[in-house]
């Protein structure tokens, strides 16, 4: 019955010591994973739809379909 | 109906009473355990030594090895020791962990109240609520996606970005 004594001080540390890394690696490639695949993609759809963006064009093509309360559409 | 309905609730808190006060009920006399202000004996894995021995009215045979209990441990026989055990306590801890069938009565009791509330939502859709919103009809349905799309809503990526506004479709 004579067992070796357990290990008993730097649990904690020995566990950080494993985990921390990780946990920081695999949070920043969680980050640059998001970045790539939504951010990138929004940014380029957002300037692509501004860039052929006519703005009085879609107002008529609004005013037309009766949207507003301010105009009427150009018939009446 | 009724009956069974109190036969399994009866045997479910029968059950639930038993898991929490073993000692009282399976053990003891009721006479003898029945006064709680005195110290009492559990059989718990989370009490692992109660406060008090399991047996305190020894037998001469008993006092006598409670007696030999007091010299070198070596010098006790195996029986003796496991005689000594059982004095101190009722149950070992596999025999207190023992698995119950206790889950089916859960999960069957479950499944009939997750019925009967079953049955209540029924009645409830039948004489309680009230008539359907008209804005569930379809054809209001159709008129709102429409009124939505002529208002350009979320153009860039959303909504209105998967219309195709020259063929009148979606895209």
């Amino acid at each position: 019955m004579s067992l070796p004594k357990p290990v008993m001080r730097g649990l904690l540390a020995k566990r950080l010591r494993f985990h921390l890394p990780i946990a920081f690696t695999l949070a920043l490639t969680a980050a640059i994973a998001f970045k790539y695949t939504v951010t990138e993609p929004r940014k380029r759809a957002y300037a692509d739809f501004y860039k052929q963006y006519d703005a009085v064009k879609d107002f008529n093509a609004m005013r037309e379909a009766g949207v507003f309360e301010s105009v009427q559409p150009t018939g009446k | 109906m009724l009956r069974l309905t109190t036969g399994r609730v009866g045997s479910l808190l029968a059950r639930r009473a038993t898991a929490m006060v073993p000692g009282v009920m399976i053990y003891g006399g009721r006479n003898a355990h029945s006064d709680m202000s005195q110290p009492m004996y559990w059989d718990r894995a989370d009490i692992p030594l109660p406060d008090k021995p399991y047996k305190d009215v020894l037998t001469d045979a008993d006092k006598s090895l409670k007696q030999k209990e007091k010299g070198p441990w070596g010098q006790l026989t195996k029986e003796e020791k496991i005689a000594l055990y059982r004095l101190s306590f009722c149950q070992t801890f596999p025999e207190m962990k023992q698995k119950t069938a206790e889950w089916k009565t859960v999960i069957g009791g479950v499944f009939f109240f997750l019925g009967f509330t079953g049955l209540v939502v029924w009645w409830q859709r039948v004489y309680v609520y009230p008539p359907r919103p008209r804005t569930f009809e379809d054809e209001w349905q159709a008129q709102q996606i429409k009124r939505m799309l002529d208002m350009r809503v979320n153009p860039i990526q959303g909504f209105s970005n998967k219309w195709d506004y020259e063929k009148g479709q979606w895209k």
